[in-house]
C-alpha cells in the first residue's frame, strides 16, 4: 500500500517503507479504536452515573468472569497477531540478501565516514543507487552511534569494537535525511547529512568520477568555467582596457606598478588578494571598480581561478589546451579531492544555517572538521 | 469498611486525643529525626516537589530552545546538560520516589491498620539517603552539569564525557539504596503489619500496587546500582568493564541498565495504578470491579516487567532471536495494563460518580495512560520499532506514561489524601479546572511529538535546521508546555493556601471507605486511637444506598436554602 | 513513643512474635537485594570468562590458590563459630556469646589480613587495572594483556566488594557484642537479632564460596590442554 500522501507521512523511499507503514497504520487504527471506545465509556459513565442522576443502579456487578476473560483473551490474541507481523517485518530488515552491495560506514564524533566498494569515500553523505540491495557494514571509532534514515524506515546502532549491519533497497530517487540517532556528545544533533538516491546510471557515473557529480575538471578547467560563470571576462578581456580593467593574460609572475609607484610581483598571494580585496592594490592607470569577492568564493574556487590565471587566462584559447599547455598540471582529482569537494559542496549548501559555524563554537562539528582538513 | 474497636493501644495515652502527628512536637528536630511514617512522607513531599519543579524548569528550557530549528539561547553543550539534568532529576529524584515515598509512606500503614511501617528508622534513613542523592545530583548539575543523558550509555559516559558523570552516578547509586530500603520496608510491612482481619484479599488495591512495587525495587535496583558503580570505577580507576578497548562489551551496560530501568518504569507507574484504583472506587461509590484481577495484574506486571528489558535494544546489536523473545513478552505485558483500564471503566458502570478534583485527575490519567499504553504497542512491535526507536515518538510515549501516568496519578492521590494529610480542604473548583488544564496542556505538549517522531526527528537533538519541517510541531509542543507548566504551578498555590485558609476537612470529606478515613484528619502519631479490626471486605460501597443518601443530602441542603 | 526502650518490642509491633517475623522477612528481603547486587558482577564475570577463557585461565595462574584456600577454610570456620554464637544466644548463654563472637571477628580480621597481603603483591606486580597495568606478558603467564586486565579488573572489583562486606560484617558483629556486653534486652531476651547478624555473616561467606573457585580454581580450558603451554 502507498501511504506517501498521508499527512505527516515521512517519504517512503525503501523496500521496507510500504510494509512498515501498513503495520504502523494497522496498529494506529487498533489503538484509536481501543482508546476511543474505552475513553468514551469512561466519559459516558461519568456523565450517566454522576451523583444524583436517576440512572438505574440496581443489581450492580462487581466481578464478572466472562467479561474478564473476554478482555484478557481478545487483547492477547491481537497482541500475538501484531507480534508475529512485527517480528516478520523486523526479520526482513535484519537479514540482508546475499548479493547485496556492501558499503562501509565508520561513525565517529561527530561525522560519518562512508566508503564505497571501489574506494570512493564520502563524509556525512551517502550516495546509493535505486533498486539495488545495499548492505552497510558499520563500526564506531569512539562511542555508540546509530545510523538512521527515516525515509528508509530503518536504523541500527554503530558500536565500537564490533561490526553491525543493516540493509535496504532504495526505491525512490531523491535526497533524504541521515541522522545519528544515539546520543553521542556535544555535536550529536549535527552528526548527520543526506542520503542521495540516484538512478543506477547516475550512480555508476558518480562512482566513475570518484564521487563527484561534476565533470572531472583540472583546476585550470574549473577555473575557466568559474571565470566565465562569474563574468570576470566582461572586464578582463584579452587586451588591457584602461581605465576599466587590465588583461590578465600572461599576468603571472610579472611585476606590476601601483598608483603610488610601488611595484609588486604578481604571484599567487598577489592574485589572491586582488580577487578578494581588489582595492588594496590598484594598478597604475586603472580605477578601483572591481567588486570584492572576499567570502564570495570558496578556497577551492580561488585556487582554480589562480590556476587558470597562471595558465594564461586567455579566453581565446580553449580550456583543454590551456591545461595541456601547462606542464606539471595534470588532473589532480583523486579520492581525497573528491571527498573534499563533496564536503565543500555540503558546506556551501548549508554553511549559512550551521550554528556551529556561526563563529560561536569552535570548529569541531563534522562539516567544520572537513574544512580544517582542506586547508592547503 | 466495617471495623470494631478493641482496647486502646497499649502504651498510648488516649487522654490526649487532640494531638495529631503534625502538632506532636514543633521543633525542627522532631521533624528531622522523626520516625513517624507520616512526617517522613511530608519530608518526602517537600523534597520531591522541589525536585519536580526544578526538573520542570529544565524541561521549560528544552522546549524554549527547540522552538527554533537552530536554537535560541544555548550552545549544544549546554543543551545536552539541560536535557540530562531534566531526565536525571525527573527519573531518579521524582518519578521513582514520588508516589511510593510520599503517598505510599503516608497511606500504607494507615490502610492496613498499622501504627507505622515495619522499620521506621530505616524509613528515615531512606529519606536521608534520598536527600544525599538529591544533593549530589544537584551539585553535579550546578558545578558544570552532566551531559551523558540520564541513560548513561557507555562508553560515552565512561570514557568520553568530560562532565560530572561520576558525581551524578554516585548520587544515583545512593538514591538506589533509598529506593531499596523503601521497598524492603513496604514488603515487610504488608506481610506482617496488617491489622487483625485484614486478609490479603481485603487489602486495598493501593497496597497491592505498593507491594508489587516493593518487589521490583528489591530485585531491580541493586542491579542498576552495581552497574552504575562499575561505570564510576571505570571513570575513576580506569577499571575496564564496559570499554571495548580491552575487550569489554559496551552493549552489556545497556542490558544491565535496562534490566532495572524497564522494571523501574513500573516502579513509577504501578503505585499510580494503585492510587487510581482507590480514587475511581471512592468517587464511584462502588465496589471496585474485578478486585482480584486488578490485584494480580499488579503482580503480573512486576513479574513480566523483568522479562522485557531487551525491547529497548532492538537495534543495538543484540541477537535477532533475543529481540523476538523480548517483543513477545512486551506484547504480553500489555495485557495486565489493559485489564486494569477495563476494570476501572467497569467500576464506574452503575456507580455514583462524584466529579471532585481527584476523580477528574483520575479520568485524565485514564485518557493519557490509554494513549501512553497503546503507543507502547508501536514500540513493542519490532517492525515499527526499528523506525520509531529513539525518535520523538519514544519521547512522547514515555511522557504519556510517566507524566500522564505517574504525575497524574500523583496529583490525583495528593488531592485525594490532602485533607487526610493536612486536615484542610482545598478549593475543589479551582482544582477541577486545573485538572482539565493539565489534561489539555499535556496533550498539546506531547501529542505533536508523536507526529514529529513518526516523521523521524531523533530525540536529544539540539538543532534541526536541516529539517525545518519539524518546526511547527515543536512550536505546538512548546505552547503546550507553557500551559502544562501553569497547570503544575497552580496546585502548589492552592494547596499551600489551603493550609492557611482551608476549612477543616473532617475525618472523611470524600465519603470514602477504607481504614485511613476512619481515623482523624490529620491522624494521631500512632495512626489510630484504637487498634482496628477488619470485619468486612474492602470497598463495601452500596451505590443504591449512596444514591438515596445523596438525594437526602440534596433535599436537606435545599430545605436549608 | 521513645519511652519504652526498656522493652524489646518496638512501638509499632503488637508483640515480640510479630516483631521477629517482620525482622526475618526484612532481613531475607535484604539478602535478596544483596544477591542481585553481586549478581550483576557475576553476570559480567560469566560473559567475559566465556569470551576469553584461555586468557583468563593464564591470568588466573598468577593468583595463589593456596592462600585463597586458607582464606576459604578460615571463613568456613568463622561461620561455624557464628552458628555456635547463635545457638548460645538461643540458650540465652551470654558468657558463651561474649566469648565466641570475638573469634568470628578474629577470623574476619585474618581474612582481611591475607587479602591485604594478596592485594599488595598484585599491586607490586602492577596487576591492578588502569594505565599502569603491567606490560610484561610473563607476569600474566602470556595471556593477552587486555583480557588479563579485564580479569584483574573484575578480580579487584568483586573481591574488593566482598572485602567491604566482610569489614561491615565485623563492625556489625562488634556492635552485637557490645549490646550483649551491655545486657541490652533487645539481644538478651530475644535471639533473633543475633541470628540475623549470623545470617548476614553466612551470606558474606557464601559469596566467597563462589568467588574462590571462580577466580582461583579455574579448570584448564580445552583449547589449552593439547600441547600444554
Amino acid at each position: 500500500m502507498n501511504f506517501a500522501n498521508f499527512p505527516f507521512n515521512p517519504p517512503a523511499a525503501s523496500n521496507f517503507a510500504s510494509e512498515m507503514d501498513t503495520l504502523f497504520y494497522s496498529i494506529l487504527i487498533l489503538s484509536v479504536f481501543f482508546a476511543v471506545v474505552t475513553f468514551f465509556f469512561v466519559l459516558y459513565f461519568a456523565f450517566k452515573y454522576r451523583a444524583g442522576s436517576s440512572a438505574d443502579r440496581s443489581s450492580p456487578v462487581y466481578e464478572n468472569m466472562k467479561m474478564e476473560i473476554v478482555w484478557i483473551i481478545v487483547p492477547t490474541i491481537l497482541a500475538i497477531i501484531f507480534f508475529v507481523w512485527g517480528a516478520k517485518v523486523y526479520a526482513d530488515t535484519r537479514i540482508p540478501p546475499k548479493d547485496a552491495k556492501e558499503i562501509y560506514v565508520v561513525g565517529k564524533q561527530w561525522m560519518w565516514h562512508i566508503q564505497h566498494p571501489n574506494g570512493v569515500r564520502e563524509n556525512n553523505t551517502l550516495h546509493v543507487p535505486i533498486d539495488t540491495d545495499i548492505k552497510l557494514t558499520m563500526i564506531a571509532q569512539d562511542v555508540i552511534h546509530d545510523f538512521y534514515i527515516p525515509a528508509f524506515r530503518t536504523q541500527f546502532m554503530v558500536v565500537p569494537g564490533r561490526y553491525t549491519q543493516m540493509w535496504f533497497r532504495p526505491t525512490m530517487i531523491g535526497k533524504y535525511h541521515l541522522f545519528c540517532n544515539m546520543y553521542c556528545g556535544a555535536q550529536h544533533s549535527e552528526m548527520g547529512g543526506t542520503v542521495i538516491v540516484m538512478s543506477k546510471r547516475d550512480y555508476a557515473e558518480w562512482l566513475a568520477n570518484n564521487g563527484s557529480t561534476r565533470q572531472n575538471l583540472t583546476p585550470e578547467q574549473a577555473g575557466e568555467k568559474l571565470f566565465t560563470k562569474i563574468g570576470c571576462g566582461n572586464c578582463h578581456g584579452p587586451a588591457d582596457l584602461p581605465p576599466r580593467a587590465p588583461s590578465l593574460h600572461g599576468l603571472y609572475n610579472q611585476p606590476r606598478e601601483m598608483d603610488n609607484g610601488q611595484k609588486f610581483l604578481a604571484d599567487e598571494t598577489y592574485i589572491r588578494e586582488s580577487i578578494l580585496r581588489p582595492s588594496e592594490k590598484v594598478r597604475k592607470g586603472y580605477m578601483n571598480t572591481m567588486p570584492v569577492y572576499d567570502k564570495q568564493l570558496s578556497e577551492e574556487e580561488i585556487m582554480s581561478l589562480i590556476a587558470y590565471i597562471k595558465a594564461g587566462a586567455n579566453p581565446a584559447l580553449p580550456a583543454g589546451n590551456i591545461a595541456a599547455s601547462v606542464p606539471g598540471h595534470e588532473a589532480q582529482v583523486d579520492g581525497k579531492a573528491g571527498l573534499n569537494s563533496n564536503a565543500l559542496e555540503f558546506n556551501a549548501q548549508s554553511a549559512d544555517a550551521t550554528p556551529t559555524q556561526r563563529g560561536r563554537s569552535l570548529a569541531v562539528g563534522a562539516m567544520a572538521a572537513e574544512k580544517v582538513d582542506h586547508k592547503p | 469498611m466495617s471495623t470494631t474497636v478493641k482496647t486502646p493501644i497499649g502504651n498510648v495515652e488516649p487522654a490526649k486525643p487532640r494531638l495529631n502527628y503534625l502538632t506532636n512536637g514543633h521543633s525542627l528536630k522532631t521533624w528531622l529525626l522523626t520516625e513517624d511514617h507520616k512526617r517522613i512522607a511530608i519530608l518526602y513531599l517537600i523534597s520531591v516537589s522541589f525536585f519536580f519543579l526544578l526538573g520542570g524548569s529544565f524541561a521549560g528550557m528544552i522546549r524554549w530552545e527547540l522552538m527554533s530549528p537552530a536554537g535560541n539561547v544555548f550552545e549544544s553543550d549546554a543543551y545536552n546538560r539541560i536535557f540530562t539534568a531534566h531526565g536525571a532529576i525527573m527519573v531518579f529524584l521524582f518519578l521513582l520516589v514520588a508516589v511510593p515515598a510520599v503517598l505510599g509512606n503516608f497511606c500504607l500503614p494507615l490502610m492496613i491498620g498499622a501504627r507505622d511501617l515495619a522499620f521506621p528508622r530505616i524509613n528515615l534513613l531512606s529519606w536521608y539517603l534520598y536527600t544525599a542523592a538529591g544533593t549530589l545530583i544537584l551539585i553535579s548539575v550546578v558545578t558544570g552539569g552532566v551531559d551523558a543523558g540520564w541513560t548513561f550509555y557507555t562508553p560515552y559516559s565512561s570514557l568520553y564525557s568530560n562532565s560530572n558523570v561520576s558525581l551524578c552516578l554516585v548520587g544515583v547509586f545512593i538514591g538506589g539504596f533509598s529506593s531499596i530500603t523503601t521497598g524492603v520496608n513496604f514488603i515487610a510491612t504488608t506481610h506482617r503489619m496488617r491489622a487483625p482481619g485484614m486478609t490479603w484479599f481485603r487489602l486495598p488495591l493501593f497496597v497491592w500496587a505498593q507491594y508489587a512495587t516493593g518487589i521490583i525495587m528489591m530485585l531491580g535496583t541493586p542491579v542498576v546500582a552495581i552497574t552504575l558503580l562499575c561505570v564510576v570505577f571505570e571513570r575513576t580507576f580506569q577499571l575496564p568493564i564496559f570499554s571495548p578497548e580491552l575487550g569489554g562489551d559496551p552493549v552489556l551496560f545497556q542490558h544491565m541498565f535496562w534490566f532495572y530501568s524497564h522494571p523501574a518504569v513500573y516502579i513509577m507507574v504501578l503505585p499510580s495504578f494503585g492510587v487510581i484504583s482507590e480514587v475511581i472506587t471512592a468517587f464511584s461509590r462502588k465496589r471496585v470491579f474485578g478486585y482480584h484481577f486488578i490485584a494480580f495484574s499488579s503482580l503480573a506486571i512486576a513479574f513480566l516487567g523483568f522479562l522485557v528489558w531487551g525491547h529497548h535494544m532492538f537495534v543495538s546489536s543484540q541477537s535477532m532471536y533475543q529481540g523476538v523473545a523480548f517483543s513477545l513478552m512486551t506484547f504480553l505485558l500489555a495485557v495486565p495494563s489493559a485489564i486494569k483500564i477495563f476494570n476501572w471503566t467497569a467500576t464506574m458502570w452503575k456507580g455514583n460518580i462524584h466529579l471532585n478534583s481527584p476523580m477528574i485527575y483520575a479520568i485524565g490519567f485514564m485518557g493519557l495512560f490509554l494513549i501512553g499504553g497503546l503507543t507502547g504497542l508501536f514500540l513493542a512491535c519490532m517492525g515499527t520499532d526499528v523506525h520509531l526507536t529513539a525518535t520523538y515518538f519514544i519521547v512522547a510515549h514515555f511522557h504519556y506514561v510517566m507524566v500522564g501516568g505517574t504525575v497524574m496519578g500523583f496529583l490525583a492521590g495528593i488531592h485525594f489524601w490532602w485533607p487526610k494529610m493536612t486536615g484542610k480542604l482545598f478549593n475543589d473548583n479551582v482544582a477541577r479546572w486545573n485538572a482539565i488544564v493539565v489534561f489539555l496542556g499535556f496533550n498539546l505538549t506531547f501529542f505533536p511529538q508523536f507526529v514529529v517522531g513518526w516523521m523521524g526527528m531523533p530525540r536529544r537533538y539540539h538543532y534541526y535546521y536541516f529539517a525545518p519541517e519539524y518546526q511547527a510541531f515543536n512550536i505546538m509542543s512548546t505552547l503546550g508546555a507553557t500551559v502544562l507548566g501553569i497547570g503544575f504551578v497552580v496546585p502548589v498555590c492552592y494547596l499551600i493556601s489551603s493550609l492557611f485558609k482551608g476549612k477543616p476537612a473532617g475525618d472523611n470529606p470524600w465519603g470514602a471507605h477504607g481504614l485511613e478515613w476512619q481515623t482523624t484528619s490529620p491522624p494521631p502519631t500512632e495512626n489510630f486511637y484504637y487498634d482496628p479490626i477488619v470485619t468486612d471486605d474492602v470497598y463495601d460501597y452500596d451505590p443504591v444506598a449512596e444514591h438515596e443518601q445523596y438525594l437526602e443530602r440534596q433535599r436537606q441542603l435545599g430545605a436549608q436554602a | 513513643m521513645a519511652a519504652h526502650t526498656d522493652s524489646p518490642v518496638k512501638f509499632q509491633y503488637h508483640d515480640i512474635d510479630q516483631q521477629n517475623d517482620t525482622y526475618i522477612i526484612g532481613m531475607w528481603s535484604f539478602m535478596v537485594t544483596e544477591i542481585m547486587f553481586f549478581g550483576g558482577l557475576f553476570l559480567i564475570y560469566s560473559l567475559y570468562r566465556g569470551n576469553y577463557q584461555a586468557d583468563w585461565y593464564k591470568a588466573h595462574e598468577h593468583l595463589s590458590w593456596q592462600w585463597g584456600g586458607v582464606n576459604t577454610a578460615n571463613l568456613l570456620v568463622s561461620s561455624m563459630f557464628m552458628a555456635l554464637a547463635v545457638r548460645a544466644a538461643q540458650r540465652k548463654d551470654r558468657t558463651s556469646v561474649l566469648a565466641i563472637l570475638p573469634v568470628v571477628i578474629g577470623c574476619g580480621a585474618l581474612f582481611m589480613a591475607i587479602k591485604y597481603w594478596e592485594y599488595s603483591t598484585k599491586i607490586q606486580d602492577h596487576l591492578y587495572p588502569g594505565p599502569s597495568f603491567t606490560t610484561d606478558p610473563a607476569m600474566v603467564h602470556h595471556a593477552n594483556l587486555d583480557h588479563a586486565q579485564l580479569f584483574y579488573g573484575l578480580y579487584f572489583g568483586m573481591t574488593g566488594l566482598h572485602g567491604v562486606h566482610v569489614v561491615v560484617g565485623m563492625l556489625i558483629i562488634s556492635v552485637l557484642w557490645l549490646k550483649w556486653y551491655q545486657r541490652k534486652k533487645i539481644v538478651t531476651e530475644d535471639f533473633i537479632p543475633t541470628e540475623l547478624v549470623g545470617l548476614y555473616w553466612h551470606f558474606v561467606d557464601i559469596v566467597w564460596i563462589f568467588l574462590y573457585p571462580l577466580f582461583y580454581l579455574m579448570p584448564r580450558p580445552y583449547n589449552l590442554i593439547e600441547g600444554g603451554h
